[in-house]
């Protein structure tokens, strides 16, 4: 029954759409062309586990230990942080909330992810900084302690939106069933609806990790540069994104400096796809209804 | 503890943890306002028509960002014009050709990826592929073509849902008065799903705008004394100005007027589209309400 010009556009549509499969494939292909060469004269175990990241010096060395813990210092500071928040304000904007404030709190949360990381790290320059130096007795200001709370104020909007959406999409029974036989609307909250909408909200969570490990210019601007394993929140760090972005205008192109940042990109990909894995895995396996 | 009190402490308990719930809505609240306010309180003085149209002087100490704001708005309408049309176009063909096929799947997958993709790795991409690989270099148009990958996933999911929002009785409608399925989308669907997608193409912009570490390997620069001229020259922008100011300029302290004065514009450009976005998208779930 279908003309020819009806099925021509349905494959066409269908041609346009794979582009975003391309370009997936390519972004994982051309870190790899660019990352893979490194190896050739960089063993793979001293760049995962060496304690040296001197990639200007005679010799050089490319250890991204530190770089690796950095991040997930700075990512796990942010959870920590950002988790509680971010639920808490999606329980109170689905659960709590008047309408009349949800249609003020509401488009606050969602401008809060729209700014610009750039402005946000330089909110933790110029405020944050100062404010650790002078108050908390920190040596610098520029540490995983900043990066931390600027990156959860990056993560709360995301972990908020897919939250509420995982605890809009719970039932209307059970929380009648629960409000019936006597419970307060605390523990409705706390013993049905949390638990019916765990799964959506580790998706969340997963988001949100994801989201902090992979920011870039918050992490580059206040985390302080330090390639060293932190030992205390005051410490600075140099978080991968911060180091690719801060090096790869000064390194010779193709020279061993280049390769060795795009294999460090091929480990922050590697992380990144492993928490949106995690968060899509348990978003389909409860079908709750939200994810993809 | 008989039972009058112990009901008591329910309700105290619930009364004192929803407590803590208002208070954590109102962290977001003064968080986002405590921002915008100390940018706008530092910042405002600093603007000035000659601000906004003079060129950045004395190795940027002094003078305008004029060159950053036009750097910015060729980047985000630039990739805008590309990736709409496509975003667009997977979307129609995600929902309403092929809504559980194998293809779908992988295409889902794809974007599902691509949207947590972080932008220094879409940075280094540009890099490599446009820049290095087409031979494209530090220019406008690899800018354009990596921002337009990193909003491709904003796009397609806004369209989706606007898509989503067309009721099926009118596709129903228009093919029992003999339409073709063409007709039916070019006529029907894509006009009543069209502000919804508008809406995605200006969070789109927003989110270009504001970006970094996607355009600092693969269109901005330092400094250049000229405007583009063709899509292949480099350009300044203002996150990237911005970055460069805070972080390494000659002088720190004393350009802190004009660290302010690009932060402010930066938020009142991208704030400000996404809050046009957000009434634009009530005013529709209201319309399509009634």
């Amino acid at each position: 029954m279908k003309t020819r010009k009806e099925r021509f556009t349905e494959w066409l549509l269908a041609g346009i759409s794979t582009l975003s499969i391309l370009s997936m494939g390519g972004i994982v292909l051309f870190l790899l062309l660019d990352g893979i060469p490194f190896f050739k004269f960089y063993p793979l175990t001293d760049f995962l586990f060496g304690l040296d990241w001197y990639p200007t010096d005679d010799p050089m060395e490319f250890g991204i230990l530190p770089l690796i813990v950095g991040s997930l210092a700075v990512m796990a500071l942010a959870t920590v942080i950002a988790v509680p928040l971010g639920v808490a304000t999606a329980i109170y904007l689905s659960e709590v909330a008047r309408p009349g404030m949800r249609r003020i709190v509401k488009p606050f949360v969602e401008l809060l992810a729209a700014l610009p990381s750039v402005v946000i790290g330089f909110f933790g320059m110029v405020v944050v900084a100062p404010f650790l130096q002078d108050y908390l007795g920190a040596s610098t200001g520029l540490n995983l302690l900043n990066a931390g709370l600027m990156l959860a104020f990056m993560s709360v909007p995301i972990i908020c939106s897919v939250a509420e959406d995982a605890i809009y999409s719970v039932p209307r029974e059970l929380r009648e069933a629960s409000l019936s036989l006597g419970a307060t609307k605390w523990e409705t909250l706390t013993r049905v609806v949390l638990p019916a909408a765990s799964s959506g909200i580790g998706t969340a969570v997963m988001l949100g990790m994801s989201r902090s490990i992979g920011e870039t210019m918050v992490v580059l601007m206040v985390a302080g540069g330090a390639a060293v394993i932190p030992t205390s929140l005051f410490d600075s760090v140099r978080p991968i994104p911060a180091s690719i972005a801060a090096e790869m205008a000064e390194a010779p192109f193709h020279s061993e400096h280049y390769y060795a940042l795009f294999a460090t990109g091929i480990v922050l990909i590697i992380f990144t796809l492993i928490f949106n894995a995690t968060a899509f895995r348990i978003a389909e396996k409860k079908n709750s209804g939200i994810g993809c | 503890m008989n039972t009058a009190t112990r009901n008591q402490f329910r309700l105290r308990l619930q009364n004192v943890m929803f407590g803590l719930l208002h208070a954590s809505a109102a962290i977001n609240v003064l968080a986002l306002s405590g921002v915008c306010l100390y940018l706008a309180c530092n910042g405002f003085s600093a603007l000035s028509w000659e601000f906004l149209t003079e060129y950045p002087k004395k190795m940027m100490t002094e003078g305008g960002i004029m060159p950053c704001i036009v750097g910015t708005f060729l980047l985000a309408f630039g990739s805008m014009i590309i990736v709409f049309p496509i975003g667009v176009a997977t979307a129609v063909y995600l929902h309403e050709y092929s809504r559980h096929s194998r293809l779908t799947y992988y295409i889902r997958f794809g974007i599902n990826n691509l949207a947590g993709v972080p932008s220094i790795v879409f940075g280094l991409f540009g890099l490599s592929f446009f820049v290095t690989f087409l031979g494209l270099g530090v220019s406008v148009l690899s800018g354009i073509l990596t921002l337009a990958i990193l909003t491709l996933p904003i796009i397609i999911n806004t369209a989706e849902e606007s898509l989503r929002r067309v009721p099926d009785s009118w596709r129903e409608a228009s093919f029992a008065m003999g339409a073709t399925k063409v007709q039916t989308i070019l006529r029907v669907v894509i006009p009543a799903a069209f502000p919804g997608m508008l809406t995605g193409c200006i969070l789109g912009l927003a989110r270009a705008a504001g970006e970094t570490g996607a355009i600092m390997f693969t269109a901005a620069v330092y400094f250049t004394p000229h405007m583009p001229d063709s899509f292949l020259s480099p350009v300044m922008s203002l996150p990237y100005h911005m970055y460069i100011l805070a972080t390494s300029g000659t002088d720190i302290e004393k350009t802190l007027p004009l660290q302010y004065g690009t932060a402010l514009m930066l938020i009142f450009l991208v704030v400000g589209m996404n809050l046009l976005a957000i009434i634009l998208r009530d005013r529709l779930q209201n319309r399509n309400k009634q």
